[in-house]
């Protein structure tokens, strides 16, 4: 399809000037290398020895000699493993339940007969307009006894509107011929639901869990408010204290058997590549989806 | 999959329900006498799928309306061993801070306001004009990639950000070493209060424009081919097409989006200024949330908090609203139509 629209648009525009498609090309390379080479230099620096680190000044742009030295240090135990489980932990159950509970609201609200489910789908879409405020916010948690737990980092964040409707427009969308000849035959909603509706629905379902896993993975100030102790602290505050504010890592924050601490800047990008690793592994799998066009139907509604 | 997905969405063949526009949302409404029956009846008949609704609709309750009657301590001397109930009714003694011009909150609500205007004016039209670019790409390819690269950093936390222009952009950074290296001059930003709303401008850039241009290509895709071709056949140029064709397409969308944005007008990048506020200090870098959290999460003085964060909050659904009235005035669809 692509070929064809190249040729005919050429054929009818004629070719754009060289000096046109030059500077389109130099402004969409910098874009590009502004995103990945910060990257390079702190993959490389993370695996870099303190020789090579010593020789570059401080940061290196290209690793000749490879050690997993920082990673090693930093994932044997200690206060970055500690913290890596509790934020998989929390971006694992936390998105199992936001997914469900927001195909069920979702699909509910996409039924148009249901019982008041005009004033349920208002109340879902005014929340979009306002927020409660972070201290009534703070007030509820507390309230709740949640501070400190673990929680209170996926109840007050399980459901978010934009997502419920990105995901209705998906089901309002679904040919309704489907779904009215399994109730012929006698299906009830539910019935429906899972064997007609999410099997249809995989893609979308796809893109909705990973909004929800990226928000859980990437919170931090959630964390900040409700949870008090350190030993609970999940990545994105390890993240800050170790990186942003290079608190050094001392041998007690690692566990280590002996031999002497890698350097503090290859531990500190090894911390930043590790919070970052599960999105650079999911990311290309559902990539593909935001090109071809699936958020549509959040943006028309 | 996708593609089905994708094919149904831009030519409604005779399988989809939804005929295009606003006769669609009705005529999916299924003739049946479910209007007259009792609101006991349909509550049984729909038992199935209130019960599906029911987790969410209990959480979008309680942490999203029921909050909102925490903010009657904007009305108290709140004392967190207190409570609610037991704390002094203050009456409005803690709007003072706003209507007598509390210097930390004036010098909180200026930076707000300055950090809005830089970045209404030079972040937000950023990504429609790499939508465009990113349109006039002929080659799919190409324009896959760049997108893939793009996106990104829009899914990389504040804390991952901030650590990373700290360590591109620091006295002791990448940059610096590189130029340190080959005898060049150095420069310093980060820490520097003067640079600190161009940091965060070139932050926000950073993370989201990429991101942001997702929006504009989808509406840029709808538009039909041969507009251009009839009009180029015209002897339209390129300019004279894209101000004719590309602009007005888009053009509703961004108004939209300009509306939420007004909407958030007070809210700007917490979470980045917060994690950097130690770096440059309060005077360059306090806005309204910091300052809702420095002054009562942090010191202790609920009551006026809560009452800012309040004021902060109305006026936040009044400008939407307001400039949504606007929209329609100037015979555009808003964020709901009226």
């Amino acid at each position: 399809m692509s070929d064809l629209t190249v040729t005919r648009s050429n054929l009818v525009f004629g070719r754009p000037s060289l000096l046109a498609r030059g500077a389109r090309a130099v402004v969409l390379a910098v874009a590009c290398l502004a995103v990945i080479l910060p990257f390079i230099a702190v993959i490389s620096t993370s695996l870099a020895s303190q020789a090579e680190i010593s020789r570059a000044g401080g940061f290196v742009f290209w690793v000749t000699d490879p050690t997993l030295d920082a990673y090693r240090a930093v994932l044997s135990g200690g206060v970055v493993t500690r913290s890596v489980i509790v934020s998989l932990g929390i971006a694992a159950v936390g998105t199992a339940l936001s997914v469900m509970c927001t195909i069920g609201l979702a699909y509910a609200l996409s039924r148009t007969t249901m019982y008041a489910q005009k004033p349920m789908l208002l109340a879902v879409l005014f929340t979009l307009l306002f927020s409660p405020g972070m201290i009534p916010m703070y007030l509820v948690v507390k309230q709740l006894g949640l501070i400190d737990s673990y929680w209170a980092l996926i109840l007050p964040v399980l459901i978010n509107a934009f997502n419920v409707i990105v995901m209705r427009e998906f089901f309002l969308d679904l040919p309704a011929e489907l779904m009215e000849s399994a109730k012929i035959d006698g299906a009830g909603e539910f019935l429906v639901l899972t064997r007609i509706v999410l099997p249809l629905s995989k893609a979308v379902i796809a893109v909705i869990a990973l909004f929800y896993a990226v928000a859980y993975w990437n919170s931090f100030f959630n964390a900040l408010l409700y949870i008090n102790s350190p030993e609970k602290w999940p990545l994105q505050l390890v993240l800050r204290t170790y990186v942003v504010n290079e608190t050094p890592m001392g041998v007690d924050d690692l566990v280590m058997e002996g031999s002497s601490l890698p350097p503090q800047v290859a531990i500190q990008m090894a911390i930043l590549l590790i919070s970052v690793l599960p999105m650079l592994i999911v990311y290309p799998f559902i990539q593909k989806h935001f090109t071809k066009g699936l958020l549509i139907g959040g943006v028309k509604g | 999959m996708t593609e089905t997905i994708k094919d149904r969405a831009t030519t409604p063949g005779p399988a989809r329900t939804r005929a295009a526009g606003a006769t669609g949302r009705s005529s999916r409404r299924k003739p049946t006498s479910g209007q007259n029956r009792s609101t006991l009846a349909r509550i049984k008949r729909d038992r199935m799928l209130l019960l599906l609704a029911l987790p969410g609709m209990a959480v979008v309750a309680l942490f999203h309306y029921f909050p909102l009657l925490g903010n009657v301590i904007a009305f108290q001397d709140f004392q967190p061993f207190l409570g609610i109930s037991q704390s002094e009714w203050v009456g409005l003694d803690n709007f003072d801070v706003i209507f007598n011009g509390d210097p930390r909150f004036v010098n909180a609500l200026a930076n707000t306001l300055i950090i809005t205007l830089i970045q209404v004016v030079f972040v937000f039209p950023l990504p429609l004009a790499l939508a465009l670019l990113l349109n006039s790409v002929l080659s799919e390819r190409v324009k896959r990639g760049v997108q893939s690269v793009l996106y990104l950093p829009h899914f990389l936390s504040w804390v991952i950000v901030v650590a990373l222009f700290q360590q591109v952009l620091g006295n002791a950074g990448m940059l610096n070493t590189f130029f340190r290296e080959h005898d060049m001059a150095t420069f310093s930003i980060i820490g520097v209060p003067e640079l600190f709303k161009l940091l965060i401008t070139s932050q926000v850039i950073w993370k989201d424009t990429g991101w942001g241009t997702i929006i504009f290509l989808a509406a840029l895709s709808r538009v039909d081919m041969n507009l251009y071709e009839a009009a180029a056949m015209d002897g339209a140029g390129a300019w004279r097409r894209t101000w004719h064709i590309t602009l007005p397409a888009v053009r509703s969308v961004f108004i939209l989006l300009l509306i939420l944005r007004l909407g958030d007008a007070l809210t700007v990048g917490f979470e980045q200024i917060i994690l950097q506020q130690g770096a440059v200090g309060k005077a360059a870098s306090e806005v309204l949330d910091t300052y809702v959290y420095n002054n009562g999460i942090v010191g202790g003085n609920w009551g006026t908090s809560a009452a800012v964060g309040l004021v902060k909050g109305v006026v936040g659904v009044v400008l939407v609203l307001g400039a949504n009235k606007l929209a329609h005035v100037f015979g555009e669809r808003g964020v709901y139509s009226r």
